[in-house]
């Protein structure tokens, strides 16, 4: 019997098989060091700290390579295992480098209904990314469908990066959006 | 700090809002992208004066004011949450033990949108019921676990909970009263799981998002192994209402064993979708037909989801049901988080059940098996379905796995999962049989998938 597995997409935390991208930097800037240093003791337990922590790194390094990881884990005064669990566990960490314009949007049920799946197909089209499938070659835009973003009211629903949030997508918006991010109006990935 | 300035497209009111009949407790000023501020809270909306009221009286005074109002958690299960307080420890003064109150605003169900308005609008009025709530059980600390995709939200707390710090109203010795309590944000990363309670706590104290096995409950070992009592955002927006108005006049609202109001989010195929605030027990169709306008399409209704995508489906059969925890539950359903999703005919609900069933095997967070293995198998076998290579007895199979998975997990997510799948096979057999006859939807025009699934 033959049957056909649905494809593994990139919104699990790591593929089987897949390893983690490794660049050469190994170090956390000096700002980055003070604030997760400052982190540290915020909570009333350092490890509470791992999350925010993780997400100056991401800022940092543009994505949570192995050597970020490993980094954090030596500010923080953790066993690295505890870091990369944490780190691999949530979907917001991203293991693997995103376009400076990273498109998240909603297929969950409300927005599909509103016509998510066609979102996705048009962002493709215009965008030349593929959905789930990394950065363009130029690194602008990459593509990813996301799980509930609680705009289902207002869907559907595109998420640039961590800040912009655009709702009730019709072409026309969308269009807008994407113009709105060639010239520069939205923050890039890591600049927020 | 960047506080979100654009203007929101979504309707938050309706006439008659307000009014005796539909009392305005909890989105009041919703829309206005000036209401966060502490100025329209204490000068339009009776900010922190229910917080006078409750430094006046004793915490266990309050407590009892909270359980006299009937207020049940809004974040889906429905437990009392004045009954919930009272299980927090009473003798940790004497063994130094420090307690914890903590917000749920991890809102990740599909359909669910509710508190994300609150926070948006009203952040003060969640500030202010959690402090209230740290009275009545006297904690020191207080924490709102934000999902990670609302860090525009978190980025607006902050600055609401540093109004309220330089107000008095959090800090030491707060409003005279000798008693300290200050409140942390923290923004989760993207696990819908982390919406169970003790996910949420180990997630807080920086782990991996996995659900803890109960006993011990949270009040006893909770937050960094202390005492803590977590409530859903909507919950705590209720507390001040209720010690403004006593508790009596707020279980007058609603229905018998219902009391008070809940916002309601509808989405899906209605023609304005969007957040209403509505006695509790108040009729289903009132809100599809009156409030939204119906199908946007004009086609008849297929199915609703009543309460967020984890509440088994109902048809256009049940619309005269009250929205009430107990009305619903005997309708075998359950009034979940208040997200109602309504679908017209056009709709292939293979493709809404793949759709679901993907996103709770993406969802699981691998611990127990049930969960971790049903909900991938169920994934699989409704994908071959919807892809035109299902067999008669894969129907059988997914009819059996369902109850495997129900109330057979640490945490209600492998009920989650299975409940919805279970009422679709159940309802809308005949179109399941279809795809595997002929291998197409019976319903011709839905596009609710993309590629991958």
């Amino acid at each position: 019997m033959n049957h056909p597995l649905p494809p593994e997409t990139a919104e699990h935390p790591l593929a089987p098989g897949q390893r983690l991208a490794e660049v050469e930097r190994r170090e956390l800037s000096p700002e980055a060091l003070a604030e997760i240093r400052a982190l540290a003791q915020r909570y009333p337990q350092r490890m509470a700290a791992t999350l925010p922590a993780l997400y100056v790194a991401q800022r940092d390094f543009g994505f949570l390579s192995l050597g970020a990881m490993k980094a954090v884990a030596r500010a923080l005064e953790l066993p690295e295992g505890h870091v990369f669990g944490v780190a691999t566990f949530y979907t917001m960490f991203r293991k693997a480098p995103v376009g400076k314009y990273h498109m998240q949007v909603c297929t969950n049920l409300s927005c599909a209904l509103r016509g998510a799946a066609q979102v996705v197909k048009k962002l493709a089209e215009r965008t030349g990314a593929v959905p789930g499938g990394g950065p363009t070659a130029d690194g602008l835009w990459s593509i990813e469908e996301v799980e509930c973003l609680a705009s289902c009211g207002s869907g559907p629903c595109v998420q640039v990066n961590h800040g912009v949030y655009d709702e009730f997508l019709d072409e026309a918006a969308l269009e807008q959006v994407l113009e709105a991010c060639r010239k520069g109006e939205v923050p890039a990935w890591g600049e927020e | 700090m960047r506080i979100r300035t654009k203007r929101d497209p979504q309707s938050y009111t309706f006439p008659g809002y307000g009014t005796e009949a539909f009392p305005s407790l909890l989105l009041r000023g919703a829309g206005d992208l000036d209401n966060w501020k502490i100025q329209a809270y204490e000068g339009r909306h009776e900010g922190y004066q229910a917080l006078r009221k409750a430094l006046a009286s004793a915490p266990a005074e309050v407590t009892e004011e909270v359980k006299r109002s009937g207020l049940r958690g809004r974040g889906g299960a429905g437990f009392p949450t004045g009954l919930k307080w009272t299980f927090m420890p009473k003798d940790t003064e004497e063994k130094k033990v420090t307690r914890y109150v903590v917000c749920n605003a991890d809102e990740g169900e599909p359909g669910t949108f509710k508190d994300r308005a609150i926070l948006e609008y009203n952040p003060h009025q969640l500030i202010e019921g959690m402090i209230i709530a740290g009275w009545a059980m006297q904690c020191r600390m207080g924490f709102i676990y934000v999902r990670g995709e609302f860090k525009w939200l978190v980025d607006k707390l902050d600055a609401a909970i540093q109004e309220a710090r330089e107000q008095g109203y959090l800090g030491k010795n707060i409003l005279g009263s000798g008693w300290d309590f200050d409140l942390l944000t923290y923004r989760g990363a993207g696990a819908y799981i982390c919406g169970e309670e003790t996910a949420l706590l180990n997630s807080l104290e920086g782990r991996r998002g996995e659900p803890r096995v109960k006993p011990p409950f949270p009040a006893q070992v909770g937050a960094y192994g202390q005492p803590t009592t977590v409530n859903n955002v909507e919950t705590f927006a209720c507390v001040p209402p209720i010690l403004r108005m006593g508790g009596a006049a707020f279980a007058g609202i609603g229905s018998p064993n219902n009391s008070g109001t809940r916002i309601f989010g509808i989405s899906g195929h209605v023609k304005r979708p969007g957040l209403y605030e509505l006695p509790m027990g108040t009729p289903l169709r009132f809100l599809v037909e009156e409030l939204a306008g119906g199908t946007s399409s004009g086609r008849p209704i297929k199915a609703i989801c009543p309460g967020g995508s984890s509440a088994p489906f109902l048809t256009a059969e049940d619309l005269d049901t009250p929205m009430d925890f107990d009305a619903m539950k005997a309708k075998g359903t359950m009034a979940g988080s208040g997200g109602v999703v309504v679908m017209d005919d056009s709709v292939c609900m293979v493709q809404v059940a793949l759709r679901l069933a993907h996103f709770y095997a993406h969802e699981s967070c691998g611990q127990c098996t049930p969960c971790r293995e049903g909900c991938n198998w169920m994934e699989m076998i409704l994908h071959r379905i919807e892809h035109g290579q299902g067999r008669m007895e894969d129907l059988d199979l997914l009819a059996s796995l369902t109850p495997r998975i129900n109330l057979r997990t640490l945490c209600p997510l492998g009920d989650a999962a299975a409940g919805p799948i279970e009422s679709i096979l159940k309802k809308w057999r005949p179109e399941f049989e279809h795809h595997v006859k002929t291998g197409h939807c019976l319903a011709q025009e839905s596009h609710l998938l993309v590629g991958a699934h």
